[in-house]
């Protein structure tokens, strides 16, 4: 709850205008993009600079209530549901791109700053951010950063983490702390600027990021293969790693999601086909040039039944777009639209396909399965209707087990999405107990009163879903226990 | 219900959305507003004086259906909420004055509307704008009004108007297409002119090209605002007139009108009989641009030696997905050089009636357009549709670019090479 006055306080810092509790205002922020969550805030502030940020948190902090940092609201984990109530604290007025270094190589900007313009800003100068998440269009970079955000360029890349070198940070308590900076080398101390990074809102609040780029790459060759087998798709994945070729993309997508796309977008894409793999290669010219000739080299190998190598930027665009329009064509076929994050060692890609295919005909559910092959990154998505409670619940019976899955086979709940509310009740499988526990002991240091996202990352309630192995056949399923 | 339901929430409309852009609020947003729709429908939200005043911060541009990636329907989403928040009104207390007066004595009436063109063009003719303007007259209008009618243009006279031809036959015979032109409410009393251009022009593409008698305002405006059943009822009386002239093609040359003619089809969900005969009159409606381009190309005449930019009619690009007709049309007059606007597919304020009830909005978000229009450094800024040129006129002249540049409609430009 927010009282009389701390409202009058909060109002004292940032305004009338950016601080609102009419009824829509309040509406319209107990979502984001998770289907299935919603809760309501008790205020939403929206502050204009660090020290009106640091005010903020400093009543917030004094007076118990809940702070739920949020940036556009893109994010697929519920990171940003208030789901205790509190105040939704935007980031989206510290804007600023305060500067493009083309001497160190780095660019520093608010947390408001949305990823494309980022992307376009250092790309007019020649240099380059390569971490390209989905909803980049909108999605802010203090949201990257507090989810550790992925993209398609993750393979040869990687993702927000191996990017940002710098962050100037506000405490719950309401201290601006600035870790890490333009130094390449900086080993002082604990790495505070890697700890917040994938930290969801759960330690701080971000104000401030200094980020790594590199030279933008001269050329850019798009490829895509189609296959009659899964295995072979997957296969050639390892291959062309194992060759020692590192493609800056390499997508996924099964026959399921194809015909989807088929039927939305008639791009001609061969039904008969079970999977396709759509490769890009950046670099100079000649290198691209040689990559791409061994990729494909590899993909008939492996069993490709077509390769086909784009010839001008737009056929590169119209491959690329097929795989963008996955999203958009699932999006369409039912009310809900689940988007899962299951990831595992691409080694085990294969396997792992198989696994999504067999759990959805189990649970009699529609999963179709696309992603970033390259890292083992899938998303199996899930076409439902969140009004259907039965069937929503088979669902969420169906990804369970497609985390178990992964787990199993040497995986991990969630690649790029956060844990979030959505995925709290397994972080103890991927972590452990003894993980959860300091993991838990690192928040209490940067937040004693717990009031930052609470409800996130870690399940509060003492219900929760634990594995029970059952020996004899081997496999392994869920059950509701007291813990 | 199900519509609303599509929306998956993924936030794809916002940077899309200009009120977004402009205020930062969730609420402001496509997505944002969507959700309150929701919560009303579900009975979480009351339909209230912020409900009401949220769905019509909205420009009904729909630049967010080109961008959702589920291809939620938005435009009527926005309408209906308006027709929830109308009717929700109407139980409480009666219409406001204004309302009452556009939607109900004027906008159905195609002679009350000439009539109120021809006061305009005494009053011009007069001069009284300039001694309005000179003693303060101008005061006792409200600033929207009084600002936003510089911008009109000169109006055309009652003799003017007396003297247009009902056909207009082309040179070549049989002419290659019967059109009926759909001479629009406003389009016809402010802009009379671009109608008798746009006449020109389709003749000189080998039209005949006919003024059909009773037709009357297209209802888009009505619909907009909420107000279904008057809606419905101009789009009767235009049916009935279009199927009665036997013309080919239904052509007008307003974003918005087209896009409320093409979806005449939506508004009479449960009268079969009359869902039929509006599908049947869709199917011939084209706007000028999207006609033209499938025609043989017109040989032009006269150079024009001008730098152009175009400012997409919200309406005619993401309501009717024509983009590329009418920047080939440009490309096409001898001596033109072609500049591209930076966003130009984003609103420019204007948004039907929107730059009187949402003033301030609406001017901000023309600042922001005519700082991008400056930058092509164009001699004419040319627009698809009467509420953009009105707009854009207005924009010139608050940039302080009156004199150095002009707003133009698409078919005016054509019809000086012609």
């Amino acid at each position: 709850m927010v009282s009389k006055e701390a409202r009058s306080e909060l109002i004292s810092v940032v305004g009338e205008k950016w601080f609102l509790d009419s009824p829509n205002e309040l509406y319209v922020y107990s979502y984001d993009a998770t289907p299935l969550y919603q809760a309501m805030p008790d205020a939403v502030v929206i502050p204009g600079s660090v020290e009106e940020l640091s005010a903020v948190l400093r009543i917030a902090n004094q007076r118990g209530i809940n702070i739920v940092p949020r940036g556009s609201g893109t994010n697929l984990c519920g990171g940003t549901v208030p789901l205790e109530g509190g105040i939704v604290l935007n980031i989206n007025r510290l804007n600023k791109i305060k500067e493009i270094d083309q001497d160190n190589l780095t660019a520093t900007f608010g947390p408001g700053v949305i990823t494309a313009d980022l992307h376009k800003a250092v790309e007019a100068v020649g240099l380059f951010y390569p971490p390209d998440p989905g909803s980049m269009r909108i999605s802010t970079m203090g949201g990257n950063v507090a989810e550790c955000a992925g993209g398609m360029r993750g393979l040869k890349y990687g993702v927000t983490k191996d990017y940002i070198m710098g962050l100037e940070m506000v405490l719950p308590t309401g201290e601006i702390l600035q870790v890490g900076g333009k130094n390449a080398k900086d080993v002082a101390g604990y790495d505070l600027t890697k700890l917040l990074v994938g930290s969801e809102g759960t330690l701080a609040v971000v104000t401030e990021i200094t980020a790594k780029l590199l030279p933008l790459p001269d050329a850019k060759q798009t490829m895509v293969a189609y296959y009659r087998s899964l295995t072979d798709a997957a296969r050639t994945v390892q291959r062309v790693i194992a060759n020692r070729i590192i493609p800056a993309t390499m997508e996924f997508l099964d026959n399921a999601t194809m015909q989807v796309v088929e039927d939305f977008a008639r791009i001609g894409l061969p039904l008969d086909m079970e999977a396709m793999l759509l490769i890009e290669q950046d670099g100079s010219q000649s290198q691209v040039e040689r990559d791409m000739e061994r990729i494909a080299e590899i993909c008939r190998q492996e069993g490709a039944a077509e390769v086909r190598l784009a010839q001008t930027a737009d056929e590169a665009a119209g491959l690329m777009a097929a795989r963008r329009a996955a999203l958009s064509a699932l999006a369409r076929m039912r009310p809900t639209t689940i988007l899962e994050d299951a990831t595992v060692p691409r080694s085990r890609l294969a396997e792992m396909v198989e696994q999504v295919n067999r759990i959805a005909k189990k649970y009699d559910v529609q999963i179709c399965t696309f992603g970033h092959a390259g890292d083992g990154n899938l998303h199996p998505t899930c076409m439902t209707d969140e009004r259907d409670k039965e069937e929503i619940h088979r669902v969420e019976q169906a990804f369970e087990e497609i985390f178990l899955a992964a787990m199993k086979l040497g995986g991990t709940i969630t690649g790029e999405h956060g844990v979030g509310v959505a995925k709290a009740k397994y972080l103890d499988l991927r972590v452990g107990s003894a993980g959860v526990e300091l993991m838990k002991r690192i928040k209490q240091a940067f937040d004693p009163n717990g009031i930052m996202n609470p409800g996130k990352m870690f399940a509060k309630d003492t219900r929760r879903r634990v594995v029970v192995k059952s020996c004899e056949c081997g496999h392994e399923h869920a059950t509701e226990h007291e813990a | 219900m199900d519509e609303i339901m599509n929306c998956m929430q993924c936030g794809f409309c916002l940077p899309a959305c200009p009120t977004y852009r402009e205020t930062g609020k969730e609420s402001a947003s496509p997505r944002g507003r969507i959700a309150l729709m929701k919560g009303v429908a579900e009975q979480k939200l009351p339909a209230d004086d912020e409900f009401e005043q949220n769905m019509y911060l909205c420009l009904g541009c729909r630049a967010c259906e080109t961008a959702c990636p589920a291809g939620v329907p938005y435009g009527s989403l926005v309408e209906t909420a308006r027709e929830v928040v109308e009717s929700t009104k109407k139980q409480s207390e009666s219409p406001s004055f204004v309302r009452k007066l556009i939607f109900e004595k004027v906008f159905p009436y195609p002679e009350r509307l000439q009539t109120l063109g021809t006061l305009l063009w005494g009053a011009q003719a007069a001069g009284l704008q300039s001694l309005a303007q000179k003693t303060g007259l101008m005061k006792l209008l409200p600033r929207p009004m009084a600002e936003m009618q510089q911008a009109v243009d000169r109006v055309a006279s009652p003799m003017e108007r007396r003297k247009r031809e009902p056909v207009m036959k082309p040179e070549t015979s049989p002419p290659a297409l019967r059109i009926g032109l759909f001479t629009g409410c406003i389009m016809d009393v402010m802009f009379y002119e671009i109608n008798q251009a746009t006449a020109r022009v389709l003749v000189k593409a080998g039209c005949e090209v006919m003024f059909v008698d009773n037709q009357v305002c297209c209802g888009a405006l009505h619909a907009h605002a909420g107000e279904k059943d008057g809606a419905v009822e101009l789009a009767k009386r235009n049916i009935e007139a279009f199927e009665q002239s036997g013309v080919d093609y239904v052509v007008n040359n307003a974003g918005g009108c087209g896009a409320a003619l093409k979806e005449y089809h939506h508004w009479f969900h449960d009268d079969p009989e009359w869902k039929q005969r509006a599908l049947n009159f869709v199917a011939k409606v084209r706007d000028a641009n999207e006609l033209l381009a499938e025609l043989p190309e017109i040989t032009f005449t006269k150079s024009l030696a001008m730098r152009v930019t175009y400012q997409d009619s919200c309406h005619l690009a993401h309501g009717q997905g024509v983009r590329n007709q009418p920047r080939q049309l440009l490309r096409s007059i001898p001596g033109v050089e072609y500049l591209e606007l930076n966003r130009a597919d984003s609103c420019c304020g204007s948004a039907g009636i929107y730059n009187i009830t949402n003033y301030e909005m609406s001017m901000q978000i023309l600042d922001e357009k005519m700082d991008d229009v400056q930058e092509t450094k164009a001699d004419v800024v040319v627009t698809s549709n009467p509420g953009c040129l009105l707009q854009m006129k207005h924009g010139v002249n608050r940039a302080g670019l009156a004199g150095r540049m002009e707003a133009l409609h698409i078919m005016e430009l054509l019809d000086r090479a012609l």
